[in-house]
């Protein structure tokens, strides 16, 4: 097959442990380096904790998997030094085409509000990022990855895990005060603590290829429910760098998994969309079937689960990898706080309490796309097809047209962390909500808010009169509109309802802890607490 | 809170009439263009009603009846 992209091998090491057989104890130890494992690693860095990545393989994604970006995703990577990067490399879209047979159903756009650094959606191979990834976990000298190491169990004491390890030159011992497992949806960490892995399997199969080709589509998400070209299945199509085209078929139930995949089985279909006369080159195809499922819990004692081990969704809507990076986001912070000794080892049941409800979020996403779009029954598929033949003609049908609705973070609204509001607000910005971006000036230069938001706790106060708030080792930082940034144009206080005297306290993962009308040291020390889980 | 409750009494006026109007919508209609019509209808009033609370007890009504002739 033809090939844009040469992957790299890298190189695997023998470790010091391993050389001198001298069991280390890490802080946290990492399963699995790929897009979340990885991003954990240097969230983790930027919060000066080092971490050991270990990984079976010694090499990128195969194919371009994971495809699709989302802006919050982007922010949390802006905030460890690369969405600049991701966002210019990547192919950026917001608009969605939906084609019922030959026409036009429907039309979505992502419709992204102006004025964010980051945008909506890009596209960009998951082999590319991965490997920029890998290079930033260098060039931070706080990730110690190493590859071609393979958990072969795992025993959890009261303080630690330890874990046997493979390598080439034979098994050691390793030991972690925490173990992130970014394994997969096949986890094997899952297996080994006894978890369970539960939810709902889908019997059709879907063909996935990337295709390099010269081909003159806009930049958009075009998605065909029965198509001429493939009758009574739906195909989906996205445009990558590099001329590189993604293409997913539905086969039905009854594909065979193995001859579907084979090139004179894959260039006929693609020859019936594209044309006889198309030139086009596979570079990867794979046949995959899905599960929507999640862990019993994100937490087992000192293993935690982040990405595709702790929850699996359907490929509609970009919620695997999007949502592994904000489990990232999430834990990082508060294995920080544990690890220096700023809060109890309950606030990382708080990860499991704030991340199993986005999991359940996209889960229910995903599973009422995929029933759209795979109808379980002849009623169902015919129901289906009434709303795509209204959709063309009648406003009312077109919000119900479900090809995947695309990844959004999910606010914690009901979070203990959170501390409910006590004031009035004509703000979105709700405790438990990640934190909305907005254009402001700083020395005179135009930069983002996302972008002053401190690394540990901040206040930002609309206005003079807040002072920086300590509560034990904590200190939260005032970031004031007026003096540290200022609000040119006037979008802060609008998506933040600013009037003078509010205060927002920000967690270290941008999302909104509490937010009031005046400085108040004592319920700010309060909401800290709060949000570290330390009790008074 | 919507107070609207899903109207279970005779409702339509000149019910006849309304019912021959239903019937003769399918005519020259397949089977099969005749059901999706009716699939149409459903989702036409659907969204005319709006009303959740209105639409699951309709929707959980249609389910009832159709289970209890299931014998």
């Amino acid at each position: 097959m033809f090939q844009t992209y040469q992957a790299p091998k890298y190189k695997y090491q023998v470790s010091q442990e391993q050389l001198h057989q001298a069991v280390k104890r890490h802080p946290v130890v990492i399963v699995g380096a790929g897009p979340v494992g990885l991003t954990q690693a240097l969230d983790l860095a930027s919060r000066g904790v080092a971490s050991v990545v270990l990984d079976e393989d010694n090499t990128v994604s195969v194919g371009s998997r994971a495809v699709c970006y989302a802006k919050r995703t982007l922010e949390i990577w802006d905030r460890l030094g690369l969405g600049e990067e991701f966002a210019n490399r990547g192919i950026q879209w917001k608009v969605g085409k939906v084609f019922f047979k030959d026409d036009l159903a429907y039309q979505f756009d992502l419709l992204p509000e102006e004025e964010h650094k980051m945008p909506a959606m890009i596209n960009f191979q998951q082999y590319h990022l991965e490997e920029r990834l890998v290079k930033a976990c260098a060039d931070s000298g706080m990730v110690d990855l190493r590859w071609n190491h393979k958990i072969l169990s795992l025993k959890q004491a009261d303080s630690h895990v330890s874990l046997n390890v493979e390598t080439p030159d034979g098994i050691y011992k390793i030991e972690a005060d925490w173990l992130v497992a970014c394994d997969g949806a096949n986890s094997s960490i899952r297996g080994m603590v006894g978890a369970e892995f539960s939810g709902q399997y889908f019997q059709d199969r879907f063909l996935i290829a990337d295709v390099v080709m010269k081909a003159n589509f806009p930049t958009e998400r075009w998605f065909w429910f029965d198509p001429a070209f493939h009758k009574n299945q739906s195909v989906l199509l996205h445009k990558q760098s590099d001329n590189v085209w993604r293409i997913d078929f539905q086969l039905g139930w009854n594909a065979d998994p193995v001859e579907a995949k084979k090139p004179e089985n894959v260039i006929p279909l693609i020859q019936a969309m594209l044309g006889k006369d198309a030139e086009f080159e596979l570079e990867w195809v794979s046949v995959y079937q899905f599960a929507c499922r999640r862990i019993d819990n994100f937490r087992h004692h000192r293993v935690l689960f982040a990405g595709d081990s702790a929850h699996q969704v359907s490929p509609f809507g970009a919620r695997g990898a999007n949502s592994g990076v904000q489990d990232c986001d999430n834990l990082g912070w508060k294995l920080q706080a544990v690890l220096q000794g700023q809060a109890p080892i309950s606030l990382l049941d708080s990860y499991h309490e704030e991340r199993s409800y986005a999991a359940d979020d996209n889960i229910g996403h995903s599973t009422r796309a995929t029933d759209f779009i795979t109808p379980k029954s002849r009623t169902s598929t015919k129901l289906r097809n009434a709303v795509l033949e209204l959709a063309s003609s009648q406003l009312f049908a077109r919000p119900l047209v479900n090809s995947g609705r695309l990844s959004k973070p999910t606010p914690y609204l009901n979070s203990s962390l959170n501390t409910l509001d006590t004031d009035d607000f004509q703000s979105s910005m709700l405790p438990g909500t990640n934190c909305t971006d907005a254009p402001v000036m700083v020395n005179g230069q135009p930069t983002w808010l996302l972008n002053q938001l401190y690394a540990g706790f901040t206040l930002l106060s609309f206005g003079a009169g807040a002072t920086p708030v300590q509560i034990g080792s904590i200190r939260a930082e005032v970031l004031e509109e007026g003096k540290d940034l200022i609000d040119v144009k006037g979008l802060l206080k609008t998506r933040f309802d600013g009037r003078p005297g509010t205060v927002y306290l920000i967690r270290p993962d941008q999302h909104v802890a509490a937010r009031w009308r005046q400085f108040d040291v004592k319920a700010i020390q309060q909401a800290i607490q709060r949000s570290l889980t330390v009790t008074a | 809170m919507s107070m609207t409750k899903l109207i279970t009494e005779p409702n339509i006026l000149d019910q006849d009439t309304f019912y021959a109007e239903l019937i003769n919508a399918q005519r020259q209609l397949s089977d099969e263009q005749a059901e999706s019509m009716v699939f149409k209808l459903a989702l036409i009033l659907c969204n005319h009603v709006g009303d959740r609370q209105v639409l699951r007890d309709a929707i959980e009504l249609a389910r009832d009846n159709t289970l209890a002739y299931a014998k």
